[in-house]
């Protein structure tokens, strides 16, 4: 381990996103809505810090090697949660406790979206942005930004790169320098982004909430300016905006980036992630619809069937807007949408879960036992994309779900312990880990109801379900010790 | 400089790591994910897996933009078509292929623009072998490096504590042997690169660079030398083409011995070489060499493709009386290992490649690009093209050109004639400039030196 280059890097990071805070600094100072001065505090504090860790090291010149680049990326993230929360913490307006302000940055910047704050529409206008931007940032991933414009990382890019990346396969680069790959993601990100803005502004929203929500949209995040989310705006054309670009952001982003330099939508249909990603949402759509008709009694056919369409991508694809109170639909329904976003996204997008690539994966796997059976000397290979899969992936997949589910149920066990109930316990840990948002029972709304100990436990697994349980769960390794 | 490598075996991926860390979007194809992983890991590069000749897989490797294509993978007709390929569908403009079949090669209006549409042809047997037969015609060098097609020479020389050059300044050299027109350009002392200003003293162990004309090199290199004995008895380790091309040439002058451990390979060879005495047997064997009077060979040279077979068969013949010994090491982290301790010469074979595709990376009119000691410093050959006005060095002093610093002008060649470098000599157009360049840092400041301003055209 070498903690000067670790320090060094942290320190450069804390100071990139110190910078963050100018936004939010800009519209307290506009719009003088009393938290300028938290806000103020907060950036000194965090860029002071910054550069406590980088001037004792600043001289170090070591490449990162591969340990170092798990270490930078869970203490970076560890400590974005505390740093993000500085400013909740000091907002005389919010009055959280410290353990409620590390929960709310940590659910933003892991793009969960799961909240504790209550009576959102009343906030001053700079706080509310800044939960939005957290979401923003901890999309595509802060470190990948770096790595994009911070050329000074060098080699050790890609470590962090690979570190930070969802998916199976995180050696698949865009182009063949790791700061390219990491721009050319950033680019589209930025473009999704301010076309969503401006979609969102031209369909009547009002400036503010159409750059905050274009922000949870793309990184399927799921905070809202409202305490209704997108329910607030009762315009279905939102909603449509809203649908559309949950599912062009749950796209893995290298086919938009192949999509963009061949000028054709070939990628997209010749994927086939992209494929089962479709049908995935379609039939989860589709029963949404069916079983509502049948049991529900919606008046307006339309609304009905929006509303189905527009909760079923918005949790399947883990971003977690409502338009209306789906928890109390037949108890089927919040179950299913619940285990959809087990599934997630698209490996390589801005959605968490499982991801689609992985589900397709154990799925083929499952198949081919079962081909084996009936042809016990024919070789059958595994195939994405029309091309053979390395055996190596498919037993990360298979431990990766293994491990996935381990955890989760520890933890569930372990919230189950500080006295949650079944029900909140489960759906709380799902909506956490899969980045989700919100869950049923007492969290349905919001996680103010539980408890200091099970926030924490939430918060670990919002980290897990980011950094895809491997990187954090490396450093509790002994072998990553031991020199 | 967008770069597309075909191939990632010993030669593509020592050119990726040296290329990688130049600013340069490497992409590297393999049918071997194995390989690719490897460099994959460990550098900022994309790697491929397919075949390097397919349309579709030098589409996917971004043929379409790529400036420079090397085709380097073990085939030579894969590397041929990729080239082919790359010029008819993708209209790459630089297309280096490595080409070994010597079938293919002596018959020179195959590569021709209409023919196969190959830029530079490399040889990388070829021109180790070169390397390896200049080393032996200067038995006490280390490095030999030609400029201006052999009109001037570079050889790396250590000094010796009971040699005649410790302790003497380097502006004293020259004075040492007045008849002779040449210096020392840059040294090496415990790995860092030293441009000396003639009051620099030598040590001990220092690696001398001294830069002339041929002839004056050669009879400087050998009047430092410690015993008189001619070179008289080689032996080869290893039939394979390196092995061969050397015998082959060296059969003519010196008596040599090749020892070839599989024994179809040394009937082959026992077929081809006229005068050289062919082995059936294991180089690593001390019985075998004791047999073959290893204790009275002038130099051993180890050239398996086995780095470790090299070293250890190298490092007997030592032991057992060989005067000097050399070994053929692949991996660069071996080199510094052995070289001059347990071995005399390491010879490290994509030493020998790389120069001649820097030549063709860098920018302005460079002829030839040497990497000294693994690429820690370059010797560059460049052309100064324009005038007075478009170049920042024609019609001025050696002392008024902008050079970077830790870096030296070491000679120029003008037509015919090798000019050594001094204070007041004039640089004139057309004239070949050799550069010292102790840190690679400062090679892209080179290149601007000798760009054409924008007048000129």
């Amino acid at each position: 381990m070498q903690y000067a280059v670790v320090q060094r890097i942290l320190g450069i990071l804390l100071g990139l996103f110190s910078l963050t805070l100018l936004p939010p600094i800009t519209i307290a100072w506009w719009s003088n809505d009393h938290s300028l001065q938290s806000f103020l505090t907060a950036f000194s504090i965090i860029i002071a810090t910054g550069l406590f860790l980088w001037l004792p090291v600043r001289n170090v010149r070591n490449d990162l090697k591969l340990r170092d680049g798990f270490v930078v990326v869970v203490l970076f993230w560890v400590g974005l949660g505390f740093t993000g929360a500085i400013p909740f913490v000091l907002s005389e307006t919010l009055n959280l406790s410290f353990t409620d302000a590390v929960f709310e940055s940590m659910s933003g910047l892991t793009t969960t979206g799961a909240t504790i704050i209550t009576g959102i529409d009343s906030l001053p206008k700079s706080i509310l942005f800044y939960r939005q931007e957290l979401q923003w940032l901890g999309g595509m991933g802060i470190i990948v930004l770096a790595v994009a414009i911070l050329p000074i990382l060098g080699i050790g890019g890609m470590q962090l790169y690979r570190a930070e990346t969802p998916g199976p396969m995180k050696d698949s680069k865009l182009t063949p320098r790791i700061t390219e790959t990491a721009k050319a993601l950033w680019y589209i990100y930025l473009g999704l982004t301010v076309s969503c803005c401006l979609s969102y502004w031209l369909a009547g929203m009002t400036f503010f909430d159409a750059i905050s929500h274009s922000f949870s949209t793309v990184s399927i995040g799921g905070f809202s300016t409202h305490d209704a989310s997108m329910g607030y705006f009762n315009s279905k054309l939102i909603d449509t905006i809203a649908i559309v670009f949950m599912l062009i952001s749950g796209i893995n982003f290298s086919l938009h980036f192949f999509a963009w330099r061949n000028n054709s939508t070939q990628p997209y249909w010749q994927d086939t992630e992209f494929k089962a990603y479709l049908s995935i949402l379609g039939v989860v759509c589709l029963i949404c619809c069916i079983y509502l008709t049948l049991t529900s009694d919606y008046a307006d056919m339309s609304t009905m069937i929006m509303d189905a369409i527009f909760q079923s991508i918005s949790i399947a694809t883990t971003t977690g807007f409502t338009t209306t109170q789906y928890q109390n639909w037949p108890n089927f329904l919040p179950v299913l949408l619940l285990f959809a976003s087990f599934i997630g996204a698209c490996a390589g997008s801005t959605g968490g879960g499982l991801k689609i690539v992985r589900i397709l994966l154990l799925f083929k796997q499952g198949i081919r036992e079962i081909k084996r059976l009936i042809h016990p000397h024919a070789i059958f290979v595994i195939k994405i994309n029309n091309k053979p899969l390395q055996e190596r992936v498919i037993n990360a997949v298979w431990g990766f779900f293994a491990a996935y589910i381990g955890v989760f149920i520890f933890l569930q066990l372990l919230l189950m312990a500080t006295g949650l109930d079944t029900v909140t316990a489960f759906t709380a840990m799902a909506a956490c880990m899969n980045n989700l948002g919100p869950g049923l029972g007492d969290v349905s709304a919001h996680y103010n109801n539980i408890n200091d100990a099970a926030k924490w436990i939430l918060c670990l697994a919002m980290l897990m379900g980011r950094l895809e349980i491997f990187t954090l769960l490396v450093l509790f390794s002994p072998v990553f010790w031991r020199k | 400089m967008k770069i597309i490598i075909l191939g990632a075996g010993q030669v593509g991926s020592s050119v990726a790591a040296t290329l990688v860390g130049e600013d340069n979007d490497i992409t590297v194809v393999d049918t071997n994910p194995k390989c690719l992983t490897n460099l994959n890991e460990r550098y900022d590069l994309q790697t491929i897996v397919g075949v390097a000749s397919h349309p579709s897989v030098l589409e996917q490797a971004g043929a379409k933009d790529a400036d420079m294509i090397l085709a380097v993978t073990n085939s030579d007709e894969i590397n041929m078509i990729a080239c082919q390929v790359a010029y008819t569908l993708f209209h790459t403009p630089t297309k280096i292929a490595r080409v070994r079949n010597t079938e293919y090669l002596s018959k020179p209006a195959l590569f021709a623009q209409e023919a196969l549409p190959i830029d530079v042809l490399i040889s990388p047997e070829q021109l180790v072998t070169e390397h390896i037969e200049r080393l032996i015609k200067y038995p006490r060098a280390l490095q030999v490096l030609d400029f201006a097609d052999g009109k001037v020479q570079m050889v790396a020389v250590r000094a010796n504590y009971s040699g005649p050059l410790v302790g003497h300044r380097t502006g004293d050299v020259g004075r040492y042997l007045p008849e002779l027109d040449c210096r020392i350009a840059i040294l090496f002392r415990q790995n860092k690169a030293i441009i000396p200003d003639g009051e620099t003293v030598i040590e001990p162990d220092d690696e001398l660079f001294f830069i002339g004309a041929p002839k004056h090199v050669r009879t400087l290199v050998h009047s430092l030398r410690s015993t008189k004995r001619e070179v008289k008895r080689i032996m080869l380790a290893g039939g394979g083409n390196i092995g061969m091309r050397l015998a082959m040439k060296l059969e003519r002058h010196y008596q040599v011995k090749l020892i070839e451990i599989d024994f179809e390979r040394a009937q082959y060879a026992a077929e081809q070489l006229k005068n050289t005495i062919v082995l059936h047997g294991d180089a690593t064997n001390e019985e075998l060499l004791r047999e073959e009077n290893i204790d009275d060979t002038d130099i051993f040279c180890a050239l398996t493709h086995a780095d470790e077979a090299n070293i250890i068969s190298s490092m007997l013949a030592k032991r057992l009386g060989a005067r000097k010994v050399m070994a053929l090491i692949n991996r660069a982290g071996y080199v510094d290992l052995v070289q001059s301790n347990v071995i005399d010469i390491a010879i490290s074979p994509q030493q020998a490649t790389i120069g001649t595709l820097l030549a063709h990376i860098r920018k302005g009119d460079v002829v030839a690009v040497h990497s000294l000691r693994r690429g820690a410093a370059e010797a560059i050959e460049a052309i100064a093209h324009g005038h007075k006005d478009s170049s920042k060095v024609i019609g001025r002093m050696i002392e008024e050109v902008d050079l970077p610093p830790g870096t030296s002008i070491g000679a120029l060649v003008r037509g015919d004639k090798v000019l050594l470098a001094h204070h007041d000599t004039v640089i004139e157009a057309e004239d070949h400039v050799i550069l010292l360049v102790a840190d690679k840092k400062q090679v892209p400041e080179i290149e601007r030196l000798f760009q054409v301003g924008i007048t000129f055209l």
